[in-house]
């Protein structure tokens, strides 16, 4: 209940500070998400009513940009890099060696609850392909070894 | 004395390992008694030679790279602070070919100057265009963009003063400067390196354009996959009203200019400058039908100056020497430099940024050094994801706008990513319809439906249903999309698709 609560203490927060912003809904979003990892469903009604839209539009607009979840992330998000650039240096054989390494496919959370794999279409890192992002950190010319230690890194500190 | 030391805080190098290399030099330096003082520039763009530790010594840059942690004691103690020899010593950075060749114009200071540094930016003619431009009207102002030949560099080249023409001569009591900043195109990284590296040139170049058009407020519309940037920018923004170089009074000149970054959240789309606003405003990225003109009725239906981060950033320069010193480079329409990028097979990656003119070949071979695999270049795709894959008897096509169109190609933004002969061009055909289905924004049919249908036909040929048959359909289908779409992502996904079946039909399975 208490964590509900200082949720909900949250999304108000974030709400009343940004509402009042010209095309105030995507900082708004961007507000929840950073602060708890994800845009909980229940908080569609409250801004949909701060915004003075529907419902719908507010859902509308969280499910057109890929960025935004409606659902708790893993502890760790990764992100590959999809794009030509990144498929050019090998990506798709990485591509693989992630998805099986971690045992899901892209949107789906390790049920460890560490790891959430999601897909990216270009980091900017095209210098250094194939790259993948992992929280806020990019890494460059990833190989299937580097991701594995680095993986471990991350499960060691855990 | 203590010694300046840089190394690069640019993501890319970062993703190399540039921040432990930095940490680590910190902390040797401390054991040897060697004060250092460590500043953290832009890259200057050779990435094959990040993390790259440069050491001034009389004056003079030397480097060293690509360091490594495990370097960095051993770099130390052979004398790097008096850059002594070493198996990673570069010479004088400016010396290395690939950036002594180089015609550095829009990334004059990057990889130079401490990025988030007002200081420095002054101190390297950052802020004299802004000067300039506090002595002229309006007009003039434009004028001197318009007689700089500069044409948008996010990729339609479109003529910069033109638009900012039509937004002068618009008169609202607000008008607005976006910074299209949503560099989604693979293979492109130019933009992500200004505001990393440089980003006061951008945030002087939006000023400059709201005291051209008369408009008072500015976003920077920066894509949420470049986190590095959105801090850079946002410590240089806050600098920037400190020494009144924003807000209110700008040097006491009257003129007012605000400036705000938003972030995108990961659609493609909305780097096409309609579904840019309509996200701006807090909506869906779907495209808006033109006209309007956004330069009439653009963000809150105000007239609105949408330009991307490179053409913004080329303007300090352009008001600080002048348009014809700007026009002087170039070729043919094709005025000034343009920064492009090297990515995805090749040996020497990074930022060349060059006078339009060069060919293609002498990019890809005299400053990307080949392939990174030794094999041979397959296939070039210029221009982002949209952009045309160029065989081996295009390479002497010259970087210039309307080479590139004759050729049924596209220079776009000045991305290159090159495949080596591994590479499986309908695999890539079918990918670039499976990216249109992922990132339409769904309003026109041709995009939203054909891209699915497009997907569905390629993993078709590529199987070896009714081959023949489906090569007809892909062909229907793709004139669809180039004639019917709203945009350039319906309208140019066929370039891809219909230059990979062209140039390499046995990857397709069929004859010539």
């Amino acid at each position: 209940m208490t964590e509900l609560n200082a949720q909900q203490q949250v999304i108000d927060q974030t709400i009343a500070t940004l509402k009042d912003k010209p095309g105030a809904l995507l900082p708004i979003l961007h507000g929840l998400q950073d602060a708890l990892g994800y845009i909980p469903p229940h908080s569609v009604a409250d801004i949909a009513k701060a915004l003075n839209l529907s419902r719908a539009e507010v859902h509308g607009v969280i499910s057109f940009y890929h960025y935004f979840r409606d659902t708790p992330p893993g502890k760790h998000t990764i992100h590959i890099c999809r794009a030509e650039s990144c498929q050019a240096m090998g990506s798709t054989q990485l591509e693989s060696h992630v998805k099986s390494t971690l045992g899901i496919d892209y949107h789906e959370t390790t049920a460890d609850g560490q790891f959430s794999l999601e897909p990216v279409y270009c980091l900017g890192n095209c210098a250094c392909s194939p790259a993948i992002q992992i929280d806020k950190e990019i890494y460059g010319r990833v190989s299937n070894e580097s991701f594995d230690a680095i993986i471990n890194e991350l499960g060691a500190s855990a | 004395m203590s010694i300046t030391i840089y190394v690069s805080a640019d993501s890319s190098a970062v993703s190399l390992g540039a921040d432990r290399v930095a940490a680590a030099l910190v902390k040797h330096a401390q054991e040897r008694n060697i004060e250092i003082n460590l500043v953290r520039n832009g890259s200057r763009g050779m990435y094959w030679l990040e993390p790259l530790v440069e050491v001034e010594v009389n004056g003079e840059r030397l480097a060293y790279g690509p360091v490594q942690v495990s370097d960095v004691a051993n770099l130390l103690d052979s004398g790097l602070i008096y850059g002594r020899k070493h198996p990673l010593f570069l010479g004088a950075t400016e010396e290395i070919p690939y950036f002594k060749k180089q015609q550095r114009l829009t990334f004059a200071r990057v990889g130079i100057t401490d990025p988030v540094s007002l200081e420095d930016y002054v101190a390297h003619d950052g802020y004299l265009g802004l000067a300039n431009a506090l002595k002229m009207n309006q007009t003039e102002m434009v004028k001197h963009v318009t007689d700089s030949g500069l044409r948008g560099r996010g990729g339609a080249a479109f003529p910069t003063g033109i638009k900012w023409n039509t937004v002068l001569n618009t008169p609202s009591e607000q008008k607005y400067i976006i910074c299209n900043a949503d560099e989604g195109d693979s293979g492109t990284f130019s933009d992500r390196m200004i505001m990393e590296g440089d980003p006061f040139v951008l945030i002087e170049g939006m000023t400059i354009a709201g005291l051209a058009v008369g408009a008072t407020q500015g976003y920077i519309y920066l894509r949420v996959e470049y986190p590095h940037a959105h801090i850079a920018l946002n410590a240089a923004i806050a600098k920037a009203y400190k020494a009144n170089y924003l807000g209110e009074n700008i040097q006491g000149s009257g003129k007012t200019f605000n400036l705000e970054v938003r972030l995108g959240a990961g659609a493609y789309v909305c780097g096409e400058e309609t579904s840019l606003m309509e996200s701006l405003e807090g909506k869906r990225g779907l495209v808006r039908f033109k006209p309007p003109l956004p330069a009439i009725s653009g963000l809150f239906g105000k007239p609105t100056v949408v330009n991307n981060v490179i053409s913004l950033a080329s303007v300090p320069v352009i008001l600080h020497k002048g348009g014809e010193y700007y026009r002087d480079f170039g070729m043919g329409r094709s005025r000034g430099t343009l920064p492009l990028q090297l990515a995805g097979n090749l040996k020497h990656t990074g930022l060349v940024e060059v006078a339009f003119g060069m060919t293609l070949r002498e990019l890809l071979y005299d400053f990307g050094g080949g392939s990174a695999t030794g094999k041979p270049i397959k296939a070039v795709q210029v221009g982002g994801p949209l952009g045309a894959y160029l065989p081996e008897s295009q390479f002497d096509t010259p970087l210039d706008y309307e080479a590139f169109a004759a050729n049924w190609t596209v220079l776009g933004h000045g991305g290159v990513v090159a495949f080596d002969d591994t590479a499986n061009m309908a695999e890539l055909a079918k990918y670039s319809m499976e990216f249109c289905a992922a990132e339409s924004c769904g309003k026109c049919t041709p995009c939203r439906i054909g891209s699915t249908r497009g997907y569905e036909v390629m993993d078709d040929i590529i199987n070896n249903v009714d081959r023949e048959k489906n090569i007809v359909l892909l062909r229907s289908l793709c004139d669809t999309l180039l004639n019917g779409s709203l945009c350039a992502l319906g309208g140019m996904t066929p370039y891809p698709v219909l230059s990979a079946l062209n140039h390499f039909p046995e990857d397709f399975g069929v004859d010539a």
